[in-house]
């Protein structure tokens, strides 16, 4: 039986749910931290992820399971936000600040996905466990 | 007269076989639900256990003799990162698949009593 790699597929898709998670709440707390340069500026991250076939551990008779891999963090390219706040202690020579990149809106929608996405994984274990369970208790009564 | 497990279980020993593997396919499409690019997976159950049936002229079932097609999973609607995972229908199919799982496990232990019974008398 399969459920070894059930586990670890839940696990990878938990995992990479966590880094999603966690790369939204960098992004939220850093949503109003000014800077003096568009360098020094924090840009909003998001996680890649990708698919991986597990073809090692499954041999020909065997249905390749899928897991994630989180591949990369990147970086938004998108313009930050220049503000003219003189009396601000970060502002440059012409006065002005940079705010990061992040948008709210799409982080807090976001945040939502993932952690929806990191439940069904959760859902997904313990229903396995359950079939593991009686797959145990077979015969027995 | 001898009993034969492989012949007294019937079909719910391939059965359980094909929803456990089953089980991991739908299980790798709500995984990567969030992945790009990534196309849901499924078998055809009735076609898979109906060719597991026919095998049993060589002794082995299909799970033994080569992998059950998989096939990719038509969406109702497309998404624009090419993923192909709808929530709700995987979520759905999972659950169903659980419960035959258990009706499967259900029947052989119903079976095994049954050989108990006979043997004990």
């Amino acid at each position: 039986m399969s459920f070894r790699n059930i586990a670890q597929i839940a696990g990878s898709a938990m995992t990479a749910q966590s880094v999603r998670l966690n790369t939204i709440a960098s992004n939220l707390a850093n949503a109003n931290t000014a800077a003096s340069s568009e360098e020094k500026a924090y840009h909003a991250r998001k996680p890649v992820f990708a698919t991986v076939f597990d073809r090692s551990a499954a041999t020909d008779d065997q249905i390749t399971g899928a897991s994630v891999q989180v591949l990369d963090v990147v970086q938004s390219t998108e313009p930050l936000r220049k503000v003219y706040e003189p009396d601000n202690p970060l502002a440059n020579e012409a006065g002005e600040v940079f705010y990061p990149n992040v948008n709210s809106v799409a982080e807090m929608t976001d945040m939502m996905s993932a952690s929806r996405a990191f439940e069904t994984n959760v859902e997904v274990l313990s229903r396995v466990k359950s079939m593991q369970q009686s797959l145990l208790k077979m015969g027995e009564e | 007269m001898a009993i034969h497990f492989d012949k007294a279980l019937g079909v719910h020993t391939d059965a359980l076989k094909l929803r456990g593997e089953r089980t991991k396919l739908l299980a790798s499409n709500l995984a990567n639900e969030n992945t790009p690019g990534y196309q849901a997976r499924d078998i055809d159950f009735a076609a898979s256990l109906s060719s597991a049936l026919h095998d049993d002229s060589v002794g082995g079932l299909s799970l033994e003799t080569g992998s059950p097609e998989t096939l990719y999973r038509v969406p109702n609607h497309t998404s624009q990162d090419g993923n192909t995972v709808e929530l709700g229908v995987e979520q759905a199919a999972f659950s169903q698949n659980v419960s035959d799982f258990q009706t499967s496990l259900t029947f052989i232990n119903m079976k095994l009593r049954g050989l108990k019974q006979a043997i004990e008398g």
